[in-house]
């Protein structure tokens, strides 16, 4: 069984700058990390593979710094790694990201299951999948929160609704996206560090795509525009109280009565 | 940029909500949504669609013409009783080729966040996730913002040349409008092509959770952080809870301190809640905390620490501790019950 994990760096803090000028975040100099949701869709991955067998590969896209998370992939077990990377690629949003990596996908060859994470820390849309799984005509199911029974053909597993829990049979090759806490991601390991010191990691870039329309990757390929970017408001019209236990419950007393939630 | 030609944005008009349910149920974010999109509506002079995609929902769609839409499009087959991406997307997709609307609102639900993107992708257009303002300018473009970077950062989207423009919203984010006794507007039953409807999902069973309280819900919460010293101490919160009718929620070192579940969280990483008054105890005030309550009508803050971040998004903030407070303010409502 063939299972392609998606990983994205992201800044290793939420303290991030942005260029006033595109709305596109500086990340350079920043220091990065995997996408902490990703570490549970590479675990998922693992146990799969522990008990049937088959190869992980993952997939990035991301400037050349992003190698180091394929690295940590290694680490913890995965097969076979690339990384998606070339200027033209810069500044995609949801729609030019997912159609970046979909044509990734298709030169790395088939996958019978995909499987991302629930949200990234910093884009933090998780439309990602779903949006991957349209360009490649297949089936997805997101907030997986358990996985039931891998058949031959299909995979059985829990999705979380609001009030409900659905039991689903997709029939691969098929993506899912994992909630957290679906099994407890493992740590890197030294051994497999120094196993997997000199694995190759392929590198894309758009000349090795199908589809090799500028017009439809990066910047240019991104319907959604980031017009301005500004912090959270501070609510001005406030009152704040000061003053000793009792005038303090006086006032707040007389505030929860004139509002009506004393009656 | 070189010359990328532009659309014409006269022929796409209407602003359209997806009526997200399971088995019928409509989830109450979808009124929040029609009301959000009456607004914008009525700025461009366009109309209000709904989107009703099931099995044997004529009825309820019936109940959506209490809430000021002008049409609703039903797609009513037994193919659509449970949620299966590929036959819904493929409704969604009918819709819009035949209607043309310009905006698009969606729940950000588990059916939401999974229907959007794929109807996005399938159109090439741009989706904006988790929206918590949304205007629109003359032009039709939407406006829409939204948090990122765990609420550090707050973006404005645009979509300028595609359509339709979607985007997404959370629960408790917009407000519902009143519901009219009078119904308005019309249902609309659609035809779709059985071949469409096919799936590689099979739903093999769908299993209600336990009914929970939950706090999205609840009109008036306490909210406990670290201030609060020690899980014994939650009784005399509650006490002040049962006096008022509140709900307990909790920060989440608390939820990792394991006192409380973990549904009772309010953030980023737990429930939005926007009830008519909140009232934070010991709470620092985190953005991660803030994200999801900072739409609530009443906020007050009671933290001993005068520079605390909670006291920037209170509306009324208490510079005390909350042991001296509480158990005064329980006394004082106690007496004026006659209890
Ligand atoms: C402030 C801000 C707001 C934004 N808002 C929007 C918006 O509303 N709409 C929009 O279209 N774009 C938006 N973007 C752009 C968008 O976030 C990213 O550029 C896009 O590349 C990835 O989306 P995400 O981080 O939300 O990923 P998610 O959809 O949250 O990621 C889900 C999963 O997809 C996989 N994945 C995601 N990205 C990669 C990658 N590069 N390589 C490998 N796997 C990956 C991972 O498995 C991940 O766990 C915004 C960007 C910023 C800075
Ligand atoms: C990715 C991510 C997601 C997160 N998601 C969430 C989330 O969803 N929800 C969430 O809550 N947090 C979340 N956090 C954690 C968040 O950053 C804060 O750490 C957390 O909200 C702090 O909780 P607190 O206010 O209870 O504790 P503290 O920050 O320790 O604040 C305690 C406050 O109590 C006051 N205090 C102490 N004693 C008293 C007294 N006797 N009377 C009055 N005041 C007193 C102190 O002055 C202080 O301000 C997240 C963090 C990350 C990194």
């Amino acid at each position: 069984m063939d299972i392609l994990v998606l990983i994205k760096q992201v800044p290793g803090t939420n303290k991030v700058e942005v260029d006033e000028k595109t709305g596109v975040l500086k990340r350079d100099g920043v220091d990065s990390k995997m996408n902490p949701y990703d570490l549970y869709a590479l675990e998922t991955a693992l146990r799969i593979k522990q008990n049937k067998g088959g190869k992980i590969s993952v997939l990035s896209m991301g400037p050349p710094q992003a190698e180091s998370i394929i690295k940590e992939a290694y680490m913890m077990g995965a097969d076979d790694g690339a990384l998606l990377s070339d200027r033209k690629f810069a500044g995609a949003d949801v729609l030019a990201t997912s159609y970046t990596l979909s044509q990734g996908i298709k030169k790395i060859g088939k996958a019978d299951l995909i499987i991302c994470g629930k949200q990234t820390t910093d884009g933090d849309t998780a439309q990602v999948g779903p949006e991957i799984a349209e360009f490649l005509g297949i089936p997805h199911v997101a907030n997986v929160r358990k996985i039931i029974e891998i058949k031959e053909k299909s995979i059985v597993v829990e999705m979380d609704m609001p009030e409900t829990v659905e039991i689903v049979d997709i029939k691969f090759p098929c993506l899912i996206t994992v909630e957290k806490d679906i099994f407890q991601p493992r740590l890197p390991s030294y051994k497999k560090k120094l196993e997997t010191k000199d694995r190759e990691i392929k590198v894309f870039s758009l000349k090795d795509f199908d589809d090799k329309n500028e017009k439809k990757y990066g910047l240019n390929g991104s319907p959604t525009q980031v017009e301005r970017i500004f912090p959270p408001s501070v609510n001005n019209d406030k009152e704040i109280w000061q003053g000793n236990s009792d005038e303090l419950t006086e006032k707040l007393y007389k505030k929860l009565k004139d509002l009506k939630f004393i009656q | 940029e070189e010359d990328i030609p532009q659309i014409d944005k006269n022929k796409w008009k209407g602003i359209c909500v997806y009526v997200d349910h399971v088995e019928g149920n409509i989830h109450p974010v979808t009124f929040e949504l029609i009301g959000k999109a009456r607004e914008l509506a009525s700025k461009i002079n366009h109309p209000v669609y709904a989107v009703f995609i099931g099995e044997n929902i004529k009825d309820k769609a019936e109940e959506i013409l209490h809430y000021g839409v002008d049409e609703v499009f039903l797609y009513d087959n037994k193919e659509l009783v449970d949620f299966r991406i590929e036959p819904y997307t493929a409704c969604f997709e009918d819709f819009i080729n035949k209607i043309k609307p310009s905006i698009i609102l969606v729940g950000a639900t588990t059916v939401g966040r999974s229907l959007a993107p794929r109807v996005a992708a399938r159109f090439r257009t741009g989706l904006t996730a988790d929206c918590t303002v949304l205007d629109v300018k003359e032009n039709t473009d939407l406006v829409q913002i939204r948090p990122a970077f765990g609420g550090n950062i707050m973006a404005q989207i645009n979509t300028p040349n595609t359509r339709p423009q979607l985007a997404t919203v959370r629960y408790k984010v917009m407000s519902a409008p009143q519901r009219n006794d009078e119904k308005s507007g019309k249902i609309t039953l659609m035809d779709i092509e059985k071949e469409k409807l096919n799936s590689n999902i099979e739903v093999i069973s769908v299993t209600k959770k336990e009914k929970e309280v939950s706090i999205s819900d609840a009109e008036v919460i306490i909210a406990c952080g670290r201030g609060v010293k020690s899980q014994k101490d939650f009784e005399m919160i509650k006490e002040l809870c049962d006096l008022i009718g509140a709900q307990i929620a909790v920060t989440r070192p608390l939820i990792e301190a394991g006192w409380a579940d973990a549904k009772r969280q309010i953030g980023l990483s737990g429930r939005t809640v926007k009830p008519k008054l909140i009232i934070t105890c010991g709470i620092s005030g985190a953005v991660q905390f803030t994200a999801g309550m900072r739409g609530s009508d009443c906020i007050i803050a009671i933290n001993k620490d005068e520079k605390a971040p909670i006291f920037n998004v209170a509306h009324y903030g208490i510079v005390g501790d909350l042991y001296e407070v509480l158990p005064r303010l329980i006394e004082k409502i106690k007496v004026s019950k006659g209890a």
